[in-house]
């Protein structure tokens, strides 16, 4: 598959190749038990890696290049995806792909960043960092599902918002801003699955949602490991500490109240299998957006907004209160 | 590597600074040696080349009310560290130098007050404390500092001083810009007016959020404002940044500021605005607490202040 080797993936590649090469011979019944022997193992061996990834190993997982981006879950989960394009203000902007689809039947609006595979597409893409117009787009197409009482599904994978020349100019702090307080007013279900990538604003500007659901080997975080090294250590190679400061995993995103639920992943990371991501992630979907549509549209944006009322309360000190 | 050597760093976001202690100061803009109680006079603007010298909260929230008379609320709320964080320093540390140095809670100071004799909410940010940054507290604050307006259909004004949200606190500082912006819709949707005042620097999180949410968004001259810091867009893009970028002057010019205002200027313009809110659309009552003011009193002073100005 030309997969992406990760470094604390290289004792697998490393069995893998010897099962390889024991492939390529004359099959005999000697070796075809070594390969069974190894493959047994390889599997228990990934299986042991990934289930005690360190923070700093999922970041990586979190950012591998074949890693399922949002048309590949459109591909798997929806169908009748119908793109619409463009905020009608500047541009369109492919790092964040919205459109029509239907979700078991029925009809709804997905949102999604979109990274881009190859280097040709990840340029296209601009590997998923979006400019404004891109997050005034998903707005505009949430507005529209709002209208016509759609649910939302946000798929978030970005490093975050283009920190670019252009993007400042035309508002990226502004069109953010007006995404998050929009978006806690919608009145239709909002689903939100951060399925790689959680990259600060950029990722809260199509994230504030009725449940936040986030795949296993994903990250959510106010800045970025090497960022927040830079900053704190002047020194962006102590991200590995930094990934750790920051509780940026599934697990510790839970604990924080910050997200509601954690989406197993295939051993050995959703970019292993993207179908089976998908069938895992589907479950998860159905259930998040049965409970919200129980909620009457008054009920959900109380609801939503009592949610993120409470975020930081787990940080909150009272002494003394006025 | 660029082909021209850049004359001086650019844009590197002004120091922050304090009241000037000494009886003589050197403005960091123009290096013009000033006498201090001119400066401070001045409301700590520079009478030499009018630039803005930042200001603690307490003194934002002093130069902003009639007669710098404010009631500070919503006290005694504290961050727990929440991830037990620690680079160079604890965090705990972090945070209990600068409850020592600013004198606050965290980076934000919440007050009741009148400007103009119009009863306001205020959340002034302190960027003495850990560079203004948003972590729970800040959050939290603000956002009830949001809801008491909206209770009391009360105006909010809130001045941004900020770095942005506070990686001391993960991504729960991340989620207190979805928790204010929430609170700002409610504002919104109650026709409570907002007005955001963007000072030297505000980036990151909170412009992000609720500093670019105003039902009028102004800035003080030169304020370094934008989403993400000048040095970050240079690493990113590689090349050297326009002259002016990301400063009020800019932001104006590209439509993303209603105005720029002068510190001298803003409490005129703010208890402006206030009238243009508060006067005949919605009377100003149901404050119900101690300011005495309503509507007939600030439309005399509305009066009062024209035949004078």
């Amino acid at each position: 598959m030309g997969m992406d080797i990760l470094d604390f993936e290289a004792p697998l590649a490393a069995l893998q190749k010897e099962i390889e090469s024991l492939t390529g011979y004359p099959a005999d019944a000697g070796k075809e038990r070594e390969i069974a022997r190894l493959s047994t193992k390889l599997d228990e061996m990934r299986r042991e890696i990934y289930s005690k990834l360190t923070p700093w190993q999922t970041v990586q997982v979190a950012r591998h290049s074949q890693r399922p981006y949002v048309l590949d879950f459109i591909e798997h989960l929806f169908t009748g995806f119908v793109e619409i394009q463009g905020d009608r203000r500047f541009g369109e902007d492919p790092a964040i792909v919205t459109g029509m689809a239907w979700f078991h039947d029925k009809p709804v609006a997905v949102i999604g960043h979109q990274k881009g595979r190859d280097t040709k597409q990840k340029i296209r893409r601009n590997f998923g960092m979006a400019r404004p117009e891109g997050y005034r787009k998903a707005l505009r197409v949430m507005r529209m599902a709002d209208k016509f009482e759609r649910p939302i599904f946000c798929f978030v994978d970005t490093p975050g918002a283009y920190p670019g020349i252009e993007a400042e100019e035309r508002g990226q702090a502004e069109a953010i801003a007006v995404n998050i307080r929009e978006m806690a007013r919608i009145r239709v279900p909002i689903i939100v699955a951060v399925t790689g990538e959680g990259g600060s604003g950029g990722a809260l500007a199509v994230a504030v949602g009725d449940e936040i659901l986030i795949m296993e080997h994903s990250i959510y975080s106010v800045i970025s490991p090497e960022g927040c090294a830079a900053i704190l250590w002047k020194d962006a190679g102590r991200a590995e500490e930094a990934a750790d400061g920051l509780k940026l995993t599934a697990t510790d995103l839970l604990e924080l109240g910050l997200v509601d639920r954690i989406v197993p992943e295939p051993v050995g990371g959703a970019h292993t299998a993207h179908r089976q991501t998908a069938q895992m992630l589907n479950k998860y979907l159905v259930e998040a957006l049965e409970r919200s549509e129980r909620f009457s549209p008054e009920e959900r944006v109380e609801a939503r907004y009592q949610k993120f009322r409470r975020m930081g309360e787990v940080g909150l000190e009272v002494r003394n209160g006025s | 590597m660029s082909w021209f050597k850049k004359e001086k760093a650019p844009l590197a976001p002004i120091q922050h600074s304090r009241m000037p202690e000494g009886l003589w100061t050197k403005c960091k803009e123009c290096s013009e040696i000033l006498y201090t109680k001119e400066i401070v006079k001045n409301l700590n603007v520079c009478p030499k080349c009018n630039y803005h010298i930042g200001l603690s909260a307490v003194e934002r929230a002093k130069s902003i009310f009639d007669d710098e008379r404010f009631e500070e609320i919503e006290t005694g709320l504290f961050s727990n560290d929440p991830l037990s964080f620690s680079d160079t320093k604890n965090y705990g540390d972090r945070l209990s130098r600068s409850k020592k140095s600013t004198g606050l809670d965290d980076a934000v100071l919440i007050a009741r007050g009148c400007i103009d004799g119009i009863p306001v909410v205020l959340a002034a940010m302190e960027y003495g404390f850990i560079g203004g940054s948003m972590g729970v507290v800040v959050g939290e604050k603000i956002t009830r500092a949001v809801e008491l307006a909206l209770e009391e259909r009360v105006p909010l004004i809130i001045v941004s001083r900020s770095g942005g949200a506070r990686m001391q606190e993960g991504a729960i500082s991340l989620m207190q810009m979805a928790k204010i912006s929430a609170a700002l819709a409610r504002l919104d949707d109650g026709k409570v007016p907002y007005i955001s005042i963007l000072t030297d620097p505000t980036t990151g999180g909170v412009t992000a959020s609720f500093a670019m949410l105003g039902d009028v968004n102004i800035a003080e001259p030169k304020a370094l404002i934008g989403f993400a810091g000048p040095r970050v867009i240079e690493q990113t893009i590689r090349q050297a940044l326009p002259p002016g970028f990301q400063r009020s002057e800019y932001l104006l010019e590209h439509g993303m500021l209603d105005m720029i205002v002068e510190r001298k200027d803003m409490r005129k313009t703010l208890g402006r605005m206030l009238r243009f809110f508060t006067q005949s659309v919605k009377p100003a009552t149901g404050s119900g607490s101690s300011t005495e003011t309503d509507s007939s009193t600030s439309r005399s002073r509305v009066q009062k202040e024209e035949s004078v100005s």
